[in-house]
C-alpha cells in the first residue's frame, strides 16, 4: 500500500503546487493527458472468484498498472453497444449527454476537485469523459471533425480514464444542485460504472460486499449465528451500562415491524453504539419488532455496480417482510441505503401490497409519505415519538458532546431528510452548532469515501475528497468547540472517523441514535455512570457519591440536581 | 485550439455572407430566401425530432435532486418548491428554474488558502447568473421587437416593449437598451470563457462558436439600426412577404442594405445550427429528471417500463439451506428442520 501523505503535505499540494483549483491551467488539453495508475491512486480490482460467483462478465485477476487489462477482444464493441442500450433506457443519460453548455457552475462544487485540483474531477469534465465518446462515436459532427467537435474514439486510454475517474466520484449529487439543468453526475458515474462492469473492470471493495450481501445477507459476510452473536454481545454491553437485560428478536414471524439497518451497526465502531441506541429505543417503547439475519444489510453496494444487482440485493427486504408476515419495515440510519429505498425500491421490487401503510404503534401516526413503499426512516419514526412525548429523555447525559450535524449526501439530496434528524438531535443534546450554510443540508459535502471508495489503499484520494467536509467541521470546532460530528450514514460513521483523525483530530463521530440511547431514561435502569461508549457521563448527571471529605464544589453540585 | 476553430468558423460564416452580397440579385435570393427557409425547416424538424427522441426514452426511476425538506410528518415544514411532492410544486420549481435560473443563483466560488492552517473559503458568485439572465431576456426582447418587421400590422406586444426598451430616449433612432445589454452580456460570457481557468480548460469550439455568432448577429443588427440605416419600408415589405411564404425582393436591389442580408444569413446559421448543438438546452431543461419529477417516490409507486421481473433475490430457502446447522445452533427459528 502506498504511504499516505500527512494532512499538511496534502494541503500544500493543493495550495503550493500548480493545479486548476488554484487557477493554473494545465499545459496540455485534457484529451491529451493520459492517466497513470500507481499504488495509491486506484482501488484493487474485483477478484476473479467473486465475479464468477456473481456471474459478472470477464472474471480474471488483473492489475490496473499493467498495459494489458485482459479485456475481451471486442471490448470496444461491447462498450459502445452497452452505451447505445443505456441511451435508450435512461432519459437522464440521453438528455445529460445532449444539453450541457459547459458553463462551469459545477466545476468547484465537487469535493474531489476542491480537494485535489485535478481537472478531471470537475463534474463537467467527468461527464465529458463520456460525452466525448458519445460525440465521437455516435454523432456526425464528432465522427468527422473529431476533437475539434469535442469527439473522440473509445480507446484503451479512454477506458483507463473512465476507470480512474468514475471511481473518484461518490455519486453525492452536489454538482446537480448547482447545475442550471440539474445534470446529475451520479447518473453519469452510474452509467460509466455499468459499462465498465461489462468488461469486468471494477473494484473489489465493491464486489466483495455485493457477493457477501447476496449470499450471507450482509457486507462483511457475517453468518447468521455470528450476526446474532454480535448483537447479543452489544446487549451484554447495554446490560453493563444500564443494568437492563434486553433480548433482540431475530427472524421472528408475526412481529409487527421488520427492522433493517446497515450491518456495520452490528459490528463496526462507532456504528455499534448506534445499534445499542436502537435496541434501547425499541425496548423503551415496547416495540413488537424483529431483525433478520437473512436481510441483515440495509446498505446496498449493488447501487454502485449496476441497476440489476441493486434490484437483486434490495429484493431481500420485501421478500423477508413477506416471509415473516410483518406489517411494515423500519429502516435504520444510513445514506445510500435510503437513496435506494426512497427512489428505487418500490419501482424495482414493489408493489408491496402484502404490507400495511406504516403506522406507529406508539403514537398512532400514519406515515403517509411512505404509503406505497411501506418503509420508514428511523429519524422520521423517532422524531414522531419525541413530538408526541413518548420518550423519557435526559439530554444532559450528552453534555460532554458539542455536536454538529453532517447531512449525508443521499438522504439530503436524494430524499430531503433534513429536519427530522435535527429535531431528534436537538431533543437529545444541549450543545448543537450548525456548520456553515454551504456545507450542510442540500449543499452538504460528502465524506469523500462513498460508493465503495471506503477502502484503505486509496487513502490519500479519500482524504482529498473529504477535505471540504473536514474543513467545515474544523470551522465549528475552532469557533464553538465542537467535538462530535453526528450523522445518519453507516459509511460516514466509519469514514468520517478516519477523516476527522486526519484533518480535525479530537472530533469523534457518532450516529444519531447513539445520542438518543444515551439520553433515554429506561424504566428500571440502574443509575448510569457511563455513556454507551463506556466513557464517564458528565458530572451533572453522575450519581452523587457520599464522599466524607467534601470539597467546595459540592454545594453547586447539589444545586444542580434534578 | 477550440477557440481558434470557433474563430475560423465564424470568420467563414461572415465571409460567406459578405461574399454573397456581391452576387447581386442571385446573392439576395440565396441569403434572403433560400438559406432562411432551409434553416427554418432544419430548425423545426431538428428541434421536434430531438425533443421527441428524448421523450421516447423512458424515465426508469424517480430521481429528483431534493434541495430542501421532504414531505414528511405534518408538523415538519416541507420545502414545497425545492423538494416538491406534487405537481404544483414541480411546476413552481420548473418555472423558477426556467424563468429565473434558480440553480445558477446558488453559485459560489471556492478557494483553498493557507490561513494558520488549511482553510477553504467560499464566496457568492452572482455574475454568471446575472449575465446569463440578462443575455437570455434581452435576446428574447430583441426577437419580439423584430415582429414589427415580420407582419404587416404591428403586433400588440411590440409597442409597449419598444417603449420600455427605449426608456432613455437617447440617440435617433431611439436607443434600445436591450441591444446594448445583449452585447455586453454575451461579451461577458465570452470573456469569462477565456479568463476563468476552469471554464477555459473545458471549453470546446462548440462553446465559443454560438457566442461569437450571437455577438455577430447583435452587432450587425445594431449597425443596421444606428449606422447603416437600411430603407425600413422596403426591408419590411420584403420580410413580411418572406414570413407570408411568398417572398418578394424589391425591384431595385439597392433598396435594402447589404447588411440586412448579412444579418439574415447569420441568424439563419444560428437557427440551423440550433438543433444539433448545446443550444438544445432550451428544450432539454424541461425534460431533466432531477428537476421535473415530484419527490414522492415512497408515497406513489413510480413505474419503470423495462423493470425485469426475473431478477429475484438469493432466496431465503437457499440461505437457510446454506446455514441451517449454524442457525439451529444459534437458536434461530427455521422453516425446515431436517434433523
Amino acid at each position: 500500500m502506498a504511504k499516505t501523505p500527512t494532512a499538511k503535505e496534502l494541503f500544500d499540494s493543493l495550495t503550493k503546487k500548480p493545479n486548476l483549483m488554484r487557477g493554473d491551467i494545465p499545459e496540455k488539453p485534457w484529451m491529451e493527458t493520459p492517466v497513470h495508475f500507481e499504488k495509491g491512486n486506484y482501488a484493487y480490482p474485483g477478484k476473479a472468484k467473486i465475479l464468477e460467483e456473481l456471474k459478472f462478465p470477464n472474471p480474471r485477476d488483473w492489475n490496473p498498472e499493467d498495459d494489458d487489462w485482459l479485456l475481451p477482444n471486442n471490448w470496444e464493441e461491447i462498450i459502445l453497444t452497452g452505451f447505445r442500450e443505456r441511451l435508450k433506457k435512461f432519459r437522464s443519460l440521453q438528455v445529460f449527454m445532449d444539453i450541457c453548455v459547459r458553463c462551469g457552475a459545477c466545476a468547484d462544487k465537487c469535493h474531489f476537485f476542491i480537494g485535489s485540483g485535478d481537472p478531471k474531477n470537475m463534474p463537467v469534465l467527468r461527464a465529458e469523459l463520456m460525452r466525448s465518446v458519445y460525440r465521437g462515436e455516435f454523432k456526425t459532427a464528432g465522427k468527422i471533425l473529431g476533437s475539434i467537435a469535442g469527439g473522440r474514439k473509445m480507446t484503451f486510454g479512454v477506458l483507463k480514464e473512465w476507470f480512474m475517474y468514475f471511481y473518484q466520484c461518490t455519486e453525492c449529487r452536489r454538482c446537480s444542485v448547482f447545475c442550471p439543468y440539474g445534470i446529475d453526475t451520479a447518473e453519469i458515474t452510474m452509467m460509466g460504472r455499468e459499462l465498465l462492469q461489462l468488461l469486468g473492470v471494477n473494484i473489489n471493495w465493491m464486489m466483495e460486499p455485493v457477493r457477501n450481501c447476496n449470499r450471507t445477507g450482509n457486507h462483511l459476510g457475517l453468518q447468521p449465528h455470528a450476526f446474532k452473536g454480535s448483537i447479543e454481545s452489544l446487549c451484554d454491553d447495554i446490560e453493563t451500562i444500564t443494568g437492563k437485560t434486553i433480548e433482540v428478536p431475530f427472524n421472528k414471524k408475526g412481529a409487527e415491524i421488520l427492522f433493517i439497518t446497515p450491518s456495520a451497526d452490528a459490528f463496526a465502531m462507532p456504528g455499534i453504539y448506534t445499534m445499542m441506541g436502537y435496541i434501547l429505543l425499541f425496548e423503551h417503547i415496547g416495540l413488537d419488532y424483529t431483525m433478520s439475519t437473512y436481510a441483515s444489510e440495509g446498505g446496498n453496494f449493488g447501487l454502485f455496480t449496476n441497476n440489476e444487482m441493486m434490484k437483486k440485493l434490495n429484493a431481500k427486504m420485501y421478500a423477508e417482510a413477506k416471509r415473516l408476515g410483518v406489517k411494515w419495515i423500519l429502516g435504520g440510519e444510513c445514506g445510500h441505503m435510503w437513496r435506494v429505498i426512497h427512489q428505487y425500491m418500490d419501482t424495482m421490487n414493489g408493489p408491496a401490497d402484502f404490507l400495511e401503510v406504516p403506522k406507529s404503534p406508539v403514537t398512532g401516526t400514519v406515515f403517509e409519505n411512505a404509503r406505497s413503499t411501506k418503509m420508514v426512516h428511523i429519524a422520521e419514526f423517532t422524531a414522531d415519538l419525541i413530538k408526541n412525548n413518548k420518550l423519557k429523555l435526559d439530554p444532559r447525559r450528552n453534555n460532554n458532546f458539542h455536536v454538529t450535524w453532517h447531512d449525508s449526501c443521499n438522504t439530503a439530496r436524494g430524499m430531503g431528510l433534513l429536519e427530522e434528524p435535527r429535531y431528534v438531535l436537538k431533543n437529545v443534546v444541549n450543545n448543537f452548532h450548525e456548520m456553515p450554510e454551504n456545507a450542510i443540508r442540500e449543499q452538504t459535502f460528502c465524506c469523500g469515501s462513498g460508493t465503495a471508495l471506503n477502502t484503505d489503499e486509496i487513502m490519500s484520494i479519500r482524504m482529498q475528497g473529504g477535505m471540504p467536509r473536514a474543513n467545515a467541521v474544523k470551522y465549528v470546532a475552532d469557533k464553538h468547540g465542537v467535538n462530535t460530528l453526528s450523522c445518519v450514514c453507516a459509511i460516514d460513521r466509519a469514514t468520517l472517523s478516519v477523516l476527522m483523525n486526519y484533518w480535525v483530530p479530537g472530533v469523534q463521530v457518532s450516529g444519531l441514535h447513539e445520542l438518543v440511547g444515551n439520553a433515554l431514561i429506561m424504566d428500571g435502569e440502574k443509575e448510569r455512570e457511563t455513556d454507551l461508549r463506556e466513557e464517564p457521563l458528565p458530572d451533572e448527571v453522575l450519581p452523587k457519591k457520599e464522599e466524607p471529605a467534601a470539597k467546595e464544589g459540592d454545594e453547586n453540585a447539589e444545586g444542580g440536581e434534578g | 485550439m477550440p477557440m481558434i476553430a470557433a474563430l475560423i468558423a465564424i470568420a467563414g460564416v461572415i465571409a460567406a455572407a459578405f461574399g454573397l452580397t456581391f452576387a447581386g440579385h442571385a446573392g439576395q435570393v440565396i441569403l434572403g430566401i433560400v438559406v432562411p427557409y432551409a434553416a427554418f425547416a432544419f430548425f423545426l424538424a431538428g428541434f421536434v425530432l430531438k425533443v421527441l427522441g428524448w421523450m421516447n426514452v423512458p424515465v426508469p426511476f424517480r430521481i429528483p435532486t431534493t434541495c430542501g425538506q421532504q414531505e414528511s410528518l405534518p408538523w415538519i415544514k416541507q420545502s414545497k418548491i425545492e423538494a416538491p411532492s406534487g405537481t404544483p410544486g414541480v411546476v413552481a420549481r420548473m418555472l423558477l428554474e426556467v424563468l429565473f435560473f434558480r440553480s445558477l443563483l446558488r453559485n459560489t466560488k471556492s478557494q483553498a488558502m493557507d490561513v494558520n492552517g488549511p482553510r477553504l473559503a467560499y464566496q457568492t458568485e452572482i455574475f454568471l447568473w446575472l449575465a446569463g439572465l440578462a443575455f437570455h431576456y434581452t435576446f428574447l426582447v430583441v426577437f419580439l421587437r423584430h415582429f414589427r418587421l415580420f407582419v404587416g400590422k404591428v403586433p400588440f406586444f411590440v409597442p409597449p416593449i419598444e417603449a420600455l426598451d427605449g426608456w432613455f430616449q437617447i440617440t435617433l433612432p431611439t436607443f434600445y437598451m436591450t441591444g446594448g445589454i445583449l452585447v455586453l452580456a454575451a461579451g461577458y460570457l465570452f470573456i469569462r470563457r477565456i479568463i476563468n481557468p476552469q471554464v477555459k480548460y473545458i471549453s470546446l469550439a462548440a462553446d465559443y462558436f454560438p457566442l461569437l455568432l450571437i455577438l455577430s448577429i447583435a452587432i450587425t443588427g445594431i449597425l443596421l439600426r444606428y449606422v447603416l440605416k437600411t430603407d425600413v419600408v422596403a426591408t419590411k415589405a420584403f420580410l413580411t412577404s418572406l414570413f407570408a411564404f411568398s417572398p418578394k425582393l424589391p425591384e431595385n436591389p439597392d433598396d435594402i442594405s447589404y447588411m440586412v442580408f448579412v444579418h439574415m444569413f447569420l441568424v439563419s446559421t444560428l437557427v440551423a445550427y440550433f438543433p444539433a448543438s448545446k443550444l438544445m438546452h432550451m428544450g432539454g431543461v424541461f425534460l431533466s429528471p432531477t428537476r421535473n419529477l415530484a419527490n414522492n417516490s415512497r408515497r406513489v409507486r413510480h413505474i419503470n417500463p423495462w423493470n425485469d421481473p426475473n431478477i429475484k433475490p438469493h432466496s431465503y430457502e437457499d440461505y437457510e439451506n446454506d446455514f441451517r446447522k449454524a442457525m439451529k445452533g444459534a437458536g434461530l427459528p427455521l422453516e425446515k428442520d431436517e434433523d
